[in-house]
């Protein structure tokens, strides 16, 4: 499912006298399949742009087109639920949202409201347990009782189990170790791998959208500066430092070998596979040439 | 719908009201509430128009903010002004069907108990809106000390109203956020039938009162961490000073009591 931006603007209060804008002239696509990385610091419309995702807010200027509907702000409040259960979105700090007794209800709680019954949401979430890295006997616990990573998991799970066709994740693993930043990203590459998950990451971790995304949006003061694939919108590491953005560590890397050894990428690596790559690569070209 | 709440909200300014010491706005809004009920003809009501109207000029703040301030109790208003109408008994009878009578008191108590609301709205709408809440918890503890004679914690009273008015717009925040969430997994608030609408309070509730649970324990802890004892001892980063301008402020409403209490029939 496609969503796209045209001209979006998005004003806090509007018409009294604490009216803000929060973003402006917001023009992106987000294609059916991709996996899409959204970046800016912090106050740069990345929240605002987030909740356009799924129509939990309606743009006061501009057109959101969400798969097949199109809000504008005249759009009515009917039929957003469906809209919602398309696309799923994993908050910041998502353990915040849970509030049933047991693990299992919290999970079905989702689906119950997209017109599941109690059995097929409880039985939705024994699947979704082991995706999100944790066994059956959690069914019946409390999540109050659970770790923090436990308690994000079980929360991703409950977003999950509405079978979102579009999985918008804000930040998912701030506040993790790092053990479980990876799986967690993982666990998500993998859906968008093999599920064919369309995923939505707003991050601050740059390492994380060079391994993963294949469409990268950055935000800069409510509006978007730059729109493209992260290994051209890298290249730029100027501009992206002049943004308070920063570059993976791979490409900071090999900027600094460009750096000592006059040597030149192309392309840029983004995984550190990749660039352990090129250097053996350039290691064994550069070794011919010595003697 | 949470941003349209006026009430409780500080607009930062200059004026004579903003730099009043908050105690004067404090007992000011207060004695102003007691002496509204001298007022008993259209003159002595004219008065307390004039002085409410001028205080609102003073304070610098656009008058539609006080407007907004009556919005929200309108019903309420009109509510007790149509029952004073209609159970007032008067001589000069004006209407009369079945067992409605509408007299010529009744109406013009009905417009004197309209007028007393709005006022009292409108004064203490000044206050909240010119004054910092923080300021107002120290103008309460100021003036509960006596009360310390009594062994009533005083102190903790006041550190607890503060915590609370700091807390608020946390809260809010939260409150948004986990609305949102809930949103998103397929609640609608503010749909259904009553017992729809009692059922989606819920996940909203849960959430918020754990939060606030974990937050009220942290900042206990981070208090206790920083050497936090109680009030013995304690000294004040914001002092109060009384100024000359404070004095007259109290002048004006003793002179207004006068002359209410001149006026009044």
């Amino acid at each position: 499912m496609d969503i796209g931006f045209q001209d979006v603007g998005y004003t806090y209060q509007k018409g009294t006298p604490f009216e803000s804008k929060a973003i402006y002239d917001i023009n992106l696509s987000i294609k059916d399949g991709s996996f899409t990385a959204i970046v800016g610091h912090t106050g740069s419309g990345k929240s605002t742009v987030l909740q356009h995702l799924n129509a939990l807010k309606k743009p006061t200027e501009g057109v959101v087109t969400i798969g097949d509907r199109v809000i504008t702000r005249m759009s009515e409040n009917k039929g957003l639920k469906s809209l919602r259960k398309k696309v799923g979105i994993v908050f910041q700090f998502p353990e915040a949202q849970l509030f049933e007794e047991t693990v299992g209800k919290d999970i079905a709680f989702g689906p119950k409201n997209f017109g599941m019954t109690e059995k097929e949401g409880l039985e939705k979430a024994r699947e979704l347990l082991p995706v999100v890295g944790l066994d059956e006997t959690f069914m019946e616990r409390s999540p109050f009782d659970l770790s923090g990573g436990q308690m994000r998991r079980v929360a991703i799970a409950g977003v999950l189990a509405m079978e979102p066709e579009v999985l918008v994740l804000d930040e998912p693993t701030a506040g993790l170790d790092p053990q479980g930043r990876k799986e967690i990203m993982d666990m998500f590459h993998s859906l968008y791998k093999n599920k064919g998950l369309t995923i939505v990451l707003v991050t601050h971790q740059m390492d994380d959208v060079a391994a993963y995304a294949d469409h990268m949006i950055v935000l800069g003061g409510g509006t978007v500066m730059k729109e493209g694939h992260p290994r051209d919108i890298f290249q730029e590491t100027d501009w992206l430092t002049s943004m308070q953005l920063g570059v993976p560590s791979t490409v900071r890397f090999a900027h600094e070998l460009e750096e000592k050894f006059k040597w030149t990428f192309d392309p840029l690596p983004l995984t550190t596979d990749d660039l352990a790559r090129q250097i053996k690569e350039k290691l064994t070209s550069k070794g011919g040439e010595r003697s | 719908m949470m941003d349209k709440l006026i009430f409780g909200r500080y607009i930062p300014g200059d004026s004579l009201i903003h730099r009043l010491d908050p105690r004067t706005k404090l007992i000011g809004a207060i004695s102003f509430i007691i002496i509204i009920f001298l007022a008993n003809n259209w003159i002595s009501y004219l008065a307390l128009i004039v002085f409410v109207l001028t205080a609102v000029k003073l304070s610098g703040i656009n008058p539609k903010f006080f407007i907004n301030g009556v919005k929200p109790l309108i019903w309420l208003i009109l509510f007790t002004v149509i029952l004073q109408i209609l159970f007032t008994s008067g001589q000069t009878i004006w209407f009369r069907f079945g067992p409605i009578i509408i007299s010529q008191e009744g109406l013009l108590n009905g417009v004197y108990i309209f007028f007393r609301f709005v006022l009292i709205i409108f004064m203490s709408t000044i206050l909240t809106l010119t004054t910092m809440p923080l300021s107002l918890t120290d103008a309460i503890e100021f003036l509960l000390r006596p009360l310390n004679a009594v062994k009533v914690p005083v102190h903790e009273i006041a550190l607890m109203l503060s915590i609370a008015l700091r807390f608020v717009p946390t809260l809010m925040d939260e409150t948004e956020k986990i609305m949102n969430a809930q949103r998103a997994r397929g609640i609608d608030f503010g749909e259904g039938n009553i017992y729809e609408q009692m059922k989606s309070i819920v996940p909203l509730l849960i959430p918020l009162f754990v939060s606030s649970f974990n937050r009220a324990e942290e900042l206990a802890t981070a208090m206790e961490a920083r050497g936090y004892k109680g009030g013995e001892g304690r000294t004040k980063y914001r002092q109060l000073s009384w100024e000359t301008r404070d004095t007259s402020v109290m002048v004006a409403f003793g002179v207004l009591s006068v002359v209410l209490f001149l006026l009044r029939s």
